[in-house]
């Protein structure tokens, strides 16, 4: 009894507080450990590398230099040593942006008819659809790729109809072009617009739509004037979920872009392949995740203020 | 059609319809499963074509069966894939159970947004990170061994499988511990006897999940890997620059039909129903 009583207010609880952290703590650590290890750890060594000179064969050797980082945007002349814009970097940078859009743009025009449809069934089938919407995405990339691969082919499915049908005397090159690249990041993205356009329409509320209706509104106006407003966030949610994995996308360009229509996660592999600059490419990979965690950040913005607002 | 039919607009006019998303969405549908269709379709063909079809045979599947190299490679992408997903899932379990049902604690926010990260870098930039922290410890060890793509495959699967145990947890009813407790099990055993047959159902869904997610990876695998080293997807990569034939398409489905089985009992797992 007189031992409680040295304890001071609220001291036992502030102690079971402090052994619950400790404990919650210890319980995260091998999460936090292999992550650390093998995942965020890597990335603050890159920044360090991508300060060091390149290596004749690979690697590096450890001595200050910041060409890494200004080779990403120019490159030296090789007779006179002045600076000039490194044009590669800059085409595949615009390819990369213009295609990522491209892709979002496809996704948009596919995807919200399709979120709609789902959203539109009755309530016991919407499962069923989300579901045809969801396994594909869950499914292997590299074997959708592949699928896509085989479609464009000079001698694949797609000419070989076209042949027949005889609106073509000759195979199209469709492989190893920007508008396969295009092509199979829309057909292997599309579920990430699918499914928050779909969360979004799932929301919506029919009434003021039916309100619409009432005041002499057409389908169309009711659409752009109503529904679009109204399942804007989820669009724009889409719209990022999209943007995001073709700005970094690698497999899908490494394979149906071949070695000379390369995007950007094309480039940064290069460089720790036959371009022997890894300084460069760690710079590089820093550009593209600093461009990503931009994207990421307005969809933290995005998001919370839909959540804010209903 | 308000217009066409003014007399009674009620009847076969819904709100829920948009003139020609119906269309787009089932051309839309329809497209997304045409390419894997033809893809497994063209598995059994006798021929060599992957166009044209030339009748119903298993060749390639034997032939993909008898290469050593893809044995070797499966072999190898399921035993990494195990061991991966069930630390990975070991330690999303222990961090699940850290940073839920909680109030706010210092740090909290930081393990979540470590457990997350692994999401938020596109994979390629993970890659080569990895690749040049590994690289560096292969020199100065002399070591290559496994070690490092099952470091690494377990890295990028503890939030996969963190993400269902965590959804679990929180919907989980807390009484039923108190419960427990004041029937008088200690904690241990209102853990092992309550909490952890709760909360199974999320466990077993994130270790699916992991396992799928680490049997898929082909980027950070390419590059963390040592020589001879290859998995069933880097093994597919290397193979698409040679002639294509369908042995691709054979080793293709079946990775889709694992895929897909997995996909579905995760599905299962976590409806409401379970």
């Amino acid at each position: 009894m007189s031992e409680q009583a040295t304890y001071r207010p609220g001291e036992l609880e502030a102690e079971a507080q402090a052994a619950d952290n400790r404990n919650r703590w210890i319980l995260a650590l091998p999460a936090v450990v292999i992550i650390t290890l093998a995942a965020a750890g890597p990335l603050l060594v890159m920044v360090v590398y991508s300060f060091l000179t390149p290596g004749d064969y690979g690697n590096v050797v450890w001595k200050f230099s910041l060409e890494g980082w200004m080779n990403t945007l120019v490159q030296r002349d090789i007779f006179d040593d002045t600076l000039i814009w490194a044009d590669a970097h800059l085409s595949i940078f615009w390819r990369s942006f213009s295609l990522s859009l491209i892709t979002t743009v496809l996704t948009l025009i596919f995807g919200v008819p399709t979120a709609w449809f789902i959203a539109t069934r009755p309530p016991g089938k919407r499962e069923f659809w989300l579901f045809l919407i969801t396994v594909p995405f869950w499914t292997n990339l590299l074997v959708r790729t592949i699928a896509i691969q085989e479609l464009l082919r000079s001698e694949g499915v797609i000419n070989l109809i076209l042949l027949k049908l005889g609106i073509i005397d000759a195979p199209i090159q469709m492989m190893f072009t920007n508008f396969a690249i295009g092509f199979g990041m829309t057909y292997v993205y599309l579920p990430l617009m699918v499914l928050p356009v779909y969360a979004a329409v799932d929301k919506l509320d029919f009434r003021l739509v039916e309100a619409a209706h009432d005041l002499y509104a057409g389908r169309w106006t009711a659409f752009r004037r109503v529904i679009l407003p109204l399942i804007k966030p989820g669009i724009i949610a889409g719209s990022i979920l999209v943007f995001i994995p073709s700005l970094g996308a690698y497999v899908t360009p490494r394979v149906l872009g071949g070695g000379k229509n390369l995007m950007f996660g094309n480039l940064i592999e290069l460089q720790f392949g036959q371009g022997r600059n890894w300084p460069l490419g760690a710079a590089l990979s820093l550009m593209l995740m600093a461009a990503v965690m931009i994207a990421l950040m307005w969809y933290v913005r995005v998001t919370s203020r839909e959540q804010s607002d209903g | 059609m308000a217009d066409a039919r003014p007399q009674k607009p009620q009847k076969g006019y819904s709100v829920r319809t948009l003139p020609g998303f119906a269309v787009v969405a089932i051309f839309t549908l329809i497209t997304l499963y045409a390419p894997i269709a033809i893809l497994v379709t063209f598995s059994f063909n006798a021929g060599t074509s992957m166009a044209i079809w030339e009748g119903f045979s298993l060749r390639w599947y034997q032939q993909a069966a008898a290469n050593e190299a893809v044995q070797d490679a499966a072999v190898r992408s399921l035993f990494l894939a195990l061991v991966a997903a069930s630390v990975a899932t070991v330690a999303a379990t222990m961090a699940a159970l850290a940073t839920t049902r909680t109030r706010h604690f210092p740090g909290k926010t930081m393990i979540y947004a470590l457990i997350n990260q692994p999401l938020m870098v596109p994979e390629i930039v993970t890659a080569v990170a990895l690749l040049i922290v590994f690289a560096a410890i292969k020199v100065w060890t002399g070591h290559t061994s496994m070690i490092y793509l099952i470091v690494a495959h377990t890295a990028f699967c503890v939030p996969f499988a963190y993400l269902p145990i965590r959804a679990r947890l929180e919907t989980m009813d807390t009484s039923l511990e108190t419960a427990a407790q004041d029937l008088y099990a200690s904690r241990w055993l209102t853990f092992r006897r309550v909490t952890l047959p709760l909360m199974w159902p999320g466990i077993v869904a994130g270790l699916m999940l992991a396992f799928v997610i680490s049997l898929d990876d082909v980027v950070i695998t390419e590059f963390v890997k040592s020589a001879g080293q290859e998995t069933l997807p880097t093994f597919m990569l290397g193979q698409l620059r040679r002639v294509v034939t369908p042995e691709v398409n054979a080793i293709s489905t079946v990775i889709l039909l694992a895929g897909a089985i997995l996909v579905s009992l995760f599905f299962r797992l976590t409806s409401k129903r379970g």
